[in-house]
């Protein structure tokens, strides 16, 4: 474990906007490791002002390079950008391998943009409460932006919602029955649909269907209207692109209507809500596990699961009961 | 799991050449021996390379060559390293590199060099070892 | 384990492995104990086999085959300087060889000259020829008999501008492009799928492709504008069958290309040809040019309606596996090149490329180079084999194992199809995820002893032969950067810009780009001046997939 000194250190080198030491913090609350409370205790304060754009989609929808030329508007605005890439871990050996970087190579040299590739290990709905403090260091390393890219658009994994202030669903043309499938879930989701490779062919149906749904779909006076954008996002000569003015434009004018209309304060709340909820779990378990350390009796709940003279619920209220609460009653 | 220490390992294939079939190999090999990998891609430049290890906070870097340019290279990175200070992540190589060159690598401070032919189970149990 | 042959030799009391896995070949498919004549339940000699020069060719390309024409040797002659190249190349022709291939350095494969920051350290890289300009050209063919002996130029993504050299010298030395003999490999699809030595995105790429096809089609009847090469696709791992599968995939797209640029198909689908590998397991290796040169010949015929034979004949230049050679107990490689040559001419090669059993490792030596040489001599004058033509040809396992590798090719040209065709399934990342598993379940396959290569994983001794690289020289690399500056100071700027910016307008149109890149290579520009103003127009290609 690193002297508490140490970590002062770095903190205050990531309040200078130092990369090594955002990196080294990144990779600690990563671990969860033990001083990773202190660390964000201490962080914390100096967060909640950057703009979080969520992009997520199935695999080879084209995330990371409408990614790419997001990172390169948003410099040209003049802002940094920090850029937490998200994908799976294997299954079976708990690996992963991360290349998703390979598309962003262009912003390698460029000292206003960070990029970190984070494996979700194991946590399904893509995103672990680690990504929660991974934005939150950048933040506080002073990131302007933070695009947060998640693979999956299916209706459980939609976690990406409660941390981007704007989230953009990636589709792409030929995903029609998916789309009809989500429709519900994607007016949830999504702030804004880039419509990927409008450039192929079925684009135009995609399109209407999308357009379509999002029309049926009822909005309360002055609430923002979700919105379809063409995009296309590969191509090695700027002629060739598409869409990508206008999906920039569009996250801009997101964030006009959160700050006006005020729902931003939503938005935050929104996500204090969900991280306090996932730091609550994490420790309650944490704590419960620990308190159970050495007494036998985790493995004897298990068993008793197991032959089918208990379950979960029935086993977490006891354990409450006999631990916790009285323990506090005390 | 709390304090859990994943391997994060960078592999990259710098310079003109495009052989990659055995960084990927190698990338793969190590994803399922349970290492987090960050595969950097073709044609990546020193400094590329080691703005990605800070990044991404790996422990070691894995450099594919094949074009005989690892003379030129290894030194690149080494000392690139050392301007930002670094000197705790592990620069490691493969490809086709003359035993008669090991040498002269090691000496400037690059770990294992693993040639055509090796185990890729080698490959994991060394990093295991000295990271 | 209840296969009716286990049975009945463990009756007779026979100690055999029951372990099936272990008889699989290379492209995975299950080799059974025996074949007989229900593994060829309706083969017909006619339709599935045909004589030997006649449709749909399975048996060979020629009638007489090696009895009317040897196949070509053609071994590797190039070296980083243009001129030390010319005098290997030399050596070569007196040795016996009837052709050769050059190889270009890191540099010229990426389209930069000698003096760009990038090429720093890697020119003369790998043991080819270093070629910034027409001056570079005129010195690595310099008395060389252009008209006589096939020079090959492994050359792809810069081929245009390397086709353009070629041409502009045989003019100075006066001989008709009628006349011009030799290969350009100038095959871009394989570079996006295993080489990655590309430039542009695929489609502008295919464009100058087609350029080149047009021009030789209509000027150089006797040069091989394109050839189609599995050889690569092997190296970067896919198995032999995706090997053949690709590589015709590959030629289809060549030939709808051409069709679509308004070609005839019969005006130049004589003209491509094929480089496969020949790969260690030696009966899969035979009937992978056997399926080859049926699928082509029907497809052409039947599907691109070609009415000329000539364009239904799979042509096809053969090298023997690099990624197969070891170094440990390096001269096992000599019978490993022989074993996978022998087969290579069993299965009708038009031309064959023996590697130095140090090749892959170390600088061939003369002697190496020459033993190389001798083991495709030996095969054709001494093992009798050559006598008559496809001898292998009704065997039951060999006529089974060319009908499955037919039919599992034709699965992969339905996924390629339903991918959106080749340069879509290139963009989707196909070739690349496919190309990456097969090498990764190889290796797993040599690490699991699942597959077997002596001295590496089985009877290893500690006896291994050290790398030894051609190296750049750096004073090589100095004099050529020295004399290319001298070059771009000694020429008339005014004319080079011309020239640049006549390229810019064609490229940017849709004449074909060969006359002007001509021109343009008289006028000493360099290759690399021509290349990046075509980068500045068609953009640079990024692998978007990566496993």
């Amino acid at each position: 474990m690193k002297k508490s000194k140490d970590i002062d250190e770095m903190i205050q080198q990531l309040f200078a906007g130092n990369r090594r030491a955002a990196s080294r913090l990144i990779t600690r609350v990563e671990n969860e490791t033990e001083d990773h409370h202190e660390i964000m205790k201490k962080i914390y304060p100096r967060t909640g002002q950057a703009t979080i754009v969520g992009i997520t989609g199935s695999g080879g929808a084209g995330k990371s390079t409408l990614t790419d030329h997001l990172i390169q508007k948003f410099r040209e605005q003049g802002k940094t950008v920090g850029v937490i890439v998200v994908d799976p871990s294997s299954p079976f050996s708990g690996g992963a391998l991360l290349g998703d970087r390979i598309r962003l190579q262009r912003h390698f040299l460029d000292d206003g943009v960070y990029i970190r590739s984070l494996a979700s290990r194991g946590c399904l709905g893509g995103l672990s409460s680690a990504t929660y403090n991974v934005i939150r260091i950048l933040e506080a390393m002073g990131m302007d932006i933070i695009i947060v890219e998640t693979l999956g658009a299916g209706q459980d994994e939609i976690d990406i919602i409660h941390i981007a202030n704007t989230c953009i669903l990636v589709a792409t043309p030929g995903m029609g029955d998916d789309i009809q499938a989500m429709k519900a879930g994607i007016m949830e989701i999504a702030d804004i649909i880039a419509l990927n490779k409008s450039d192929l062919e079925g684009a135009n149906r995609s399109l209407r269907q999308l357009q379509t749904a999002l029309s049926v779909a009822s909005l309360e006076e002055g609430q923002w209207a979700p919105r379809v954008i063409p995009t296309v996002s590969i191509g090695s000569r700027p002629e060739d692109l598409k869409g990508i003015d206008e999906l920039a434009s569009a996250i801009t004018e997101h964030q006009e209507y959160l700050h006006t209309t005020r729902s931003i304060d939503k938005v935050k709340f929104e996500r204090v809500e969900e991280e306090l909820g996932l730091v609550f779990k994490d420790e309650l378990q944490r704590l419960i596990f620990k308190g159970l350390r050495g007494t036998g009796k985790k493995r004897k709940y298990i068993n008793s699961i197991i032959e089918g003279k208990n379950d979960p619920y029935s086993v977490v209220e006891e354990i409450l009961n006999t631990y916790l609460i009285r323990k506090k009653k005390k | 799991m709390a304090g859990e220490r994943k391997k994060r390992i960078l592999i990259a294939k710098p310079g003109l050449d495009g052989h990659d079939r055995g960084a990927k190999v190698v990338a793969r090999a190590l994803r399922n021996a349970g290492m987090e990998v960050i595969y950097a891609g073709l044609h990546q430049t020193p400094l590329q390379i080691v703005n990605t290890a800070v990044d991404e906070d790996v422990e070691a870097i894995g450099l594919s060559i094949l074009s005989g340019a690892h003379k030129t290279i290894f030194p690149k990175v080494m000392s690139l390293l050392k301007q930002k200070g670094i000197s705790d992540i592990l620069v490691f190589g493969g490809g086709t590199i003359p035993k008669k060159d090991w040498g002269i690598l090691k000496s400037i401070g690059v770990g294992e060099i693993f040639p055509p032919g090796s185990d890729t189970r080698e490959i994991a149990a060394y990093l295991y070892k000295v990271l | 384990m209840n296969n009716p042959d286990y049975m009945e030799a463990k009756k007779y009391g026979e100690d055999i492995s029951l372990d099936e896995e272990l008889y699989r070949n290379l492209s995975g498919f299950h080799i059974k104990s025996l074949y007989g004549p229900e593994d060829i339940p309706k083969f017909d000699y006619g339709t599935d086999l045909g004589l030997p020069g006649e449709y749909p060719f399975t048996r060979g390309i020629y009638r007489t085959m090696y009895r009317g024409k040897p196949w070509t040797i053609r071994q590797l002659g190039s070296l980083g300087s243009p001129s030390e190249a010319n005098r290997r190349i030399r050596q070569l022709i007196q040795m016996g060889s009837t052709g050769v291939s050059i190889c270009l350095d890191m540099p010229t494969i990426m389209g930069r000259d000698s003096d760009d920051p990038m090429s720093e350290g890697e020119v003369g890289s790998c043991g080819g020829v270093a070629i910034d300009s027409l001056e570079d050209m005129r010195n690595l063919l310099e008395g060389l008999p252009l008209d006589e002996i096939s020079i090959n130029f492994v050359s792809n993504s810069q081929s245009p501008v390397i086709l353009a050299m070629f041409v502009a010298v045989a003019g100075e030395q006066g001989i008709p492009l009628a006349k011009l003999n030799g290969t350009m490999q100038n095959d871009i699809l394989k570079e996006y799928q295993a080489q990655k030595s590309y430039y542009f995105p695929p489609r502008p790429s295919m464009r100058l492709t087609i350029d080149t096809l047009r021009f030789c089609s209509e000027n150089m009847p006797l040069f091989n504008p394109i050839s189609i090469s599995g050889y690569h696709l092997a190296s970067a791992g896919a198995t032999p069958v995706q090997e053949l599968a690709f590589t015709l995939a590959n030629g289809f797209t060549y030939i709808e290309e051409g069709i679509k640029a308004g070609l005839s198909v019969d005006s130049f689908a004589p003209r491509l040809s094929f480089f496969f590998k020949a790969h260690n397991d030696f009966f899969e290796n035979i009937a992978k040019f056997r399926a080859a040169r049926r699928i082509w010949s029907r497809t052409i015929r039947e599907k691109y309606k070609a009415e000329d034979p000539r364009s239904w004949r799979f042509r096809v230049h053969t090298q023997t596996s690099g990624s197969s050679l070891a170094a440990q107990e390096p001269e096992n490689n000599i019978m490993r090149v022989t074993i996978q040559a022998l087969s290579a001419v069993l299965a009708g090669t038009q031309s064959l490329h023996t590697n130095a059993f140090d090749e892959a490792f170390s600088i061939p030596t003369p002697r190496s180079e020459k033993l190389a040489l001798r083991a495709q001599q030996i095969i054709a004058r001494e093992s009798g084999v050559i006598n008559t033509v496809d001898p292998l040809g009704g065997s039951y396992y060999i006529e089974a194992l060319t009908n499955e590798m037919e039919s599992v090719s034709y699965e992969y040209f339905r996924e390629i199809e339903n991918l959106g065709g080749v340069i879509s399934a290139i963009e989707k990342g196909f070739y690349q995820s496919a190309i990456a598993d097969s090498a990764f379940k190889y290796q797993e396959e040599i690490e699991k002893k699942k597959r077997i290569v002596v001295g590496l994983n089985e009877f290893v001794t500690d006896e291994e032969m050290d790398i030894e690289l051609r190296e750049p020289d750096p004073e090589f690399e100095k004099q050529k950067v020295a004399d290319l500056t001298a070059l771009k100071k000694n020429r008339d700027l005014n004319v080079v810009k011309t020239c640049l910016s006549e390229v810019r307008q064609v490229i940017q149109g849709s004449d074909n780009v060969m006359p002007v890149l001509i021109k343009a290579v008289k006028s000493r520009v360099t290759l690399g001046e021509i290349i990046n103003v075509m980068r500045d127009i068609f953009g640079e290609f990024r692998e978007e997939s990566i496993y």
